[in-house]
């Protein structure tokens, strides 16, 4: 009796101790080579390709300071904070009219249309990048910031639609009344209403855009060649290919890359995933 | 009577007014599709038919089916380049997506630190693609990598190497970051999954005597079929279309061994400028990318019917 309860305890930690294994080395791999990154920028060009410690004796902070300004890193993170703002508040000006229209008022074909909103992130159009560099191009906003800006306001549409529509609808009719009785009309409604309301699903939209706009890349490849408009990812390019191309310096850019992106997921990591598993469920 | 009929043309002239009023809210929205999705769609249909340089204004010389014969039959690189993604996109169905299942499958039991670890895994897909394929390239690469370091320390110095430009193993390495970058996703998916079936029928099967392998077979894996389903398509379609890892790590190389579909496209747009070729290559390609998701997406039905 008493050999096979301890029996029955050691295979339970047994199994733990497998579990937490699996875990914890996936885990590791997957925080490893930021840390990799972080300490790599922190080294100098000679001791970077022989010094293969994880804390540099004497850390170069300085580094981040030779990116920063002569490595244009400040100015390719002020672009990316310029497209991921004016996106996101692209988007959101946009998705929110379109969702209040579809969640509260009637028109005729409005089931059509919101399907048709739909039907762009469940139809892959590997080819529109062509036509959309075409479009750009005939509009006379190649390396232009409205050039860069305006494709990736449609490209979050849909899916801030897909968050947003459902969230409206599920705020009571009731709560417009008393804004409807006060005089308010339906802009009134959509902004001292709903748009309040909203808050937490607007975050949501928000913080999913924000990284798809930091994050893109391809069509910052195509649009933008004057150093002086590039994002922080066609940036880190760039002065991968450039003069002073450097790896403990290009190491700096990519932390300084990727700390916004951290920094915020530590701190709104529920609306995050929230917002990315809503993008990737979609239909 | 005339009063009468006033009033109700005024009435139905002012319902008019405010349903076509109705429609300035989906305006924006609307136009923005129109401009960035409508059009692109008839664009990239209509230049596929023509040859053009992008630069001559009257939008290039007809050229009939010759793009597509080009693409479909004569180009080979370009099909190399689908087999490129093809490979990793099969690793990834397997490998990544096993992975993420047994993490899943491990947390949705109830683990101390769950919620950690499901922070952990979905941290490199919110990662720019650039900075973990310079990240990665900065660990894999020939002469200071920290892989063939950590080689050498171990003592199997023989196998160090360049692993993103040895043909060898250039293609394999970029699966492995492409899929390191992944598998959060599908973890994150399948979880949910898991978590929306029913606890008590675990616990029923249980009480019936079924072992853990049993019941994650006999009642995990049904249930689980559109959630496989709907990971299996993102996947192929997130891999297939694979861009920013390729540009930072191997750029194709070495000569052609990772070029993938997107990368070709964007090719023959901005150094070859041969904009109608690159549009018929586009539309073969999303020809090929529903196709496969529609697939994929009636297997998962008729297993599920079985």
């Amino acid at each position: 009796m008493e050999k096979s309860e301890i029996r029955r305890k050691s295979k339970k930690v047994i199994s733990a101790i497998i579990r937490h294994g699996i875990l914890a080395s996936v885990a590791f791999t997957c925080i490893f080579p930021l840390i990799w990154m972080f300490s790599s920028s922190l080294k100098t060009q000679q001791s970077i390709l022989t010094d293969m410690s994880l804390v540099p004796a004497h850390p170069q902070f300085s580094n981040f300071v030779t990116a920063w300004t002569e490595g244009n890193f400040g100015s390719y993170f002020l672009n990316s904070v310029i497209y991921t703002a004016g996106v996101v508040l692209g988007v959101l000006l946009i998705a929110s009219l379109a969702a209040y229209a579809f969640a509260r008022l009637q028109f005729p074909g409005k089931t059509f249309l919101f399907y048709m909103f739909l039907s762009t992130i469940m139809i892959p159009v590997p080819g529109a990048i062509v036509a959309i560099y075409v479009l750009i191009m005939k509009l006379g906003l190649v390396n232009t910031r409205l050039g860069y800006i305006l494709p990736q306001i449609n490209g979050s549409l849909a899916v801030a639609l897909f968050i947003l529509k459902p969230f409206f609808e599920r705020i009571p009719v009731e709560l417009e009344d008393a804004a409807r009785i006060d005089g308010c009309g339906r802009i009134g409604i959509w902004w001292n209403v709903l748009i309040p309301l909203a808050k937490p699903a607007l975050a949501v939209v928000a913080l999913f855009t924000a990284i798809t706009v930091w994050n893109e890349f391809i069509l910052a490849q195509l649009i933008l060649q004057d150093q002086s408009l590039m994002p922080l990812t066609k940036g880190l390019l760039t002065f991968w290919g450039g003069r002073l191309a450097q790896d403990h310096l290009l190491m700096a850019g990519a932390t300084i890359t990727v700390i916004p992106i951290i920094l915020a997921y530590i701190i709104l990591q529920k609306h995050i995933i929230a917002g990315a598993t809503a993008g990737a469920v979609k239909g | 009577m005339n009063s009468i009929a006033n009033g109700i043309l005024t009435r139905l002239a002012r319902f008019r007014a405010s349903v076509l009023s109705n429609y300035l809210f989906i305006l924006p929205a609307l136009a923005m599709f129109l401009t960035f999705n409508v059009y692109p769609f008839y664009k990239v249909l209509n230049m596929s038919f023509f040859h053009w340089n992008g630069i001559d204004l009257g939008g290039g010389t007809f050229a009939g089916l010759a793009n597509y014969k080009e693409a479909l039959l004569e180009d080979h690189t370009w099909w190399y380049s689908i087999r490129n993604a093809a490979i990793i996109t099969v690793l990834a169905l397997t490998l990544q997506n096993f992975l993420a299942l047994v993490l899943a499958w491990i947390v949705d039991r109830g683990i101390k630190g769950g919620q950690f670890y499901r922070s952990v895994f979905f941290l490199p897909p919110i990662l720019s693609g650039v900075v973990v394929g310079l990240v990665w390239n900065w660990i894999f690469r020939g002469d200071a990598g920290l892989l063939n370091n950590v080689l050498d320390k171990l003592g199997m110095s023989g196998w160090a190497h360049a692993w993103f430009s040895d043909i060898r193993t250039a293609l394999l390495s970029l699966a492995v970051v492409h899929m390191w970058k992944g598998f959060g996703w599908g973890f994150m998916i399948l979880l949910a999954g898991l978590q929306g079936i029913p606890r008590e029928l675990y616990e029923a099967a249980r009480v019936d005597g079924a072992n853990e392998f049993g019941i994650f077979w006999k009642i995990t894996v049904p249930l689980m079929i559109p959630v496989f389903a709907l990971v299996s398509v993102l996947t192929i379609l997130g891999t297939m279309q694979l861009y920013d890892l390729v540009v930072v790590t191997t750029m194709g190389g070495p000569s052609g061994h990772t070029e993938v579909p997107m990368f070709t496209i964007i090719r023959e747009l901005t150094e070859n400028h041969r904009f109608g070729y690159a549009a018929s290559l586009g539309v073969v390609f999303g020809f090929i990318l529903v196709f496969v998701s529609l697939i994929q997406l009636q297997l998962a039905k008729r297993v599920k019917a079985e």
